[in-house]
């Protein structure tokens, strides 16, 4: 049952922020709200004051430079990226994630902000950001500030949103020449939360064969979607053998920090997270090996 | 807490009514306005049982605070027909068996009635794609997507 709460819908950025100020002893915002009201039924989440971003328009926008790359505000809906040609052809593992992130009925109401403030590790655009090195941008009463989208998760359902706070838009960095990102999720039903997924970006050096960077990004394997860092420096400087990546996708499996639950034990989400990293390394190296 | 008020317009019909922020939008369109087409299955955004169409998409309502939908237009299963005129997809599911205990068939209907509009002549794909967010554990979907399938082929185009 939902614990009753004061419903607060400001229309603009500023009253928001005047508002979370205001009732900093217990307020939750609400956008989408296609997670939150399930913690909210489950009497997890019993906020005093519920404060509806869901209509500020001034968040709802793609855009793309060539230069800066692109923004996504915080109220932008998860079908709004995926119907987006812009982002299709800049950025079509975002479409890719987005055809495969829930049903469309969620998509249609549930906003990208909202996903990244709920912070569930096993999210999807979490982890996909990060592999494309996004950057969360927030504001305060006082101040704006910007931080890598990777230092924004701190713990199940936990952000590095302080109290006040605003996720405000999403940046995507133009990627480097020779990079792609690749994604896949484990799940029993097709569309489902990942039981395990790894997203990876590879950038290829001149010579088009041997690895200059590489980010590679599990989800639902620990806490938050989290880096697998060792196992990224293992391909910087290579070049592409299955031996190679059967390492990547062993350290990648080794510094993962999964739980067991109701849908998988921990061994198997280890399991999951090696073939996943292999499949999607591999997928983004042959990927960017195609691009100019 | 008090009541706040909704303005909301459900099947060409305008409302105004008192209601708690924390009832969902399916609440208030069963218990408030009576029309008890839309089902309540899950309450969690897995089953696809209260979809309805909101400003001309489909959302689940059991997952929509009522008072998020102020000052929307909302179609449920309720606003399909024409008077005592089936639409035609109606028709397709009457004709194709597509339901047996009923439940889904509202959402279901929802979600072809969007996917039709949007996409007049989809494949067999596209149409298991629509209709991806609504389960029905009785028919295996196979008279749904025929019956989709056969409005969407122009089956239905003529009056009964």
């Amino acid at each position: 049952m939902i614990r009753d709460f004061v419903y607060l819908r400001p229309h603009t950025v500023k009253e928001v922020l005047d508002l979370l100020e205001q009732h900093k002893d217990g307020y939750k915002i609400i956008c989408g709200g296609q997670s939150l009201l399930i913690l909210m039924r489950q009497g997890l989440v019993a906020p005093n004051y519920l404060i509806d971003i869901k209509r500020i328009d001034e968040l709802n926008y793609i855009n793309f430079d060539p230069k800066e790359g692109l923004r996504m505000g915080a109220t932008t809906t998860h079908r709004a990226i995926e119907k987006s040609s812009l982002i299709g052809e800049q950025y079509p593992i975002l479409v890719d994630m987005e055809e495969n992130l829930a049903s469309i009925q969620t998509r249609n109401w549930g906003t990208i902000g909202g996903n990244l403030a709920h912070a569930d590790p096993a999210g999807d655009p979490g982890a996909v950001l990060i592999a494309m090195n996004a950057t969360a941008r927030m504001a305060n009463k006082k101040r704006e500030r910007t931080m890598p989208l990777e230092e924004f998760f701190l713990d199940y359902f936990e952000t590095a949103l302080e109290e006040g706070e605003l996720l405000l838009e999403v940046q995507v960095p133009v990627a480097p020449p020779k990079t792609a990102t690749a994604y896949e999720k484990f799940t029993i039903i097709k569309n489902d939360q990942a039981i395990a997924s790894v997203a990876a970006s590879v950038t290829l050096a001149n010579d088009n064969v041997s690895c200059k960077d590489a980010r590679i990004v599990l989800g639902a394997a620990a806490p938050t979607p989290k880096r697998a860092k060792e196992a990224e420096q293992l391909l910087v400087g290579q070049k592409l053998n299955g031996g190679l990546l059967d390492r990547v996708a062993e350290k990648a499996s080794e510094k993962a920090e999964p739980v067991t639950d109701i849908h998988a034990t921990e061994a198997y989400r280890r399991q999951l997270v090696k073939a996943l990293t292999k499949k999607v390394a591999k997928k983004a190296w042959e990927q960017a090996k195609t691009l100019a | 807490m008090e009541k706040q008020l909704l303005h909301i317009t459900v099947n060409g019909e305008y409302y105004e009514i008192y209601i708690k922020p924390k009832r969902l939008l399916v609440e208030v369109l069963r218990d408030e306005l009576g029309l008890t087409g839309t089902k309540r299955g899950c309450n969690t955004a897995a089953c696809g049982a209260c979809t309805i169409i909101l400003n001309d998409m489909v959302v689940k309502s059991c997952s929509i605070l009522a008072m998020q939908a102020d000052d929307t237009e909302i179609i449920t299963v309720e606003g399909l027909a024409d008077g005592e005129k089936l639409s035609p997809l109606q028709r397709a599911f009457l004709d194709h068996g597509s339901y047996q205990c009923g439940f889904c068939t509202s959402g279901m209907l929802a979600s072809a009635t969007v996917l039709l509009k949007e996409n007049p002549k989809p494949t067999k794909e596209e149409i298991k794609e629509g209709i991806h967010g609504n389960i029905c554990r009785c028919t295996g979907y196979n008279s749904i997507i025929r019956a989709i399938s056969a409005v969407a082929e122009g089956k239905y185009k003529e009056e009964k």
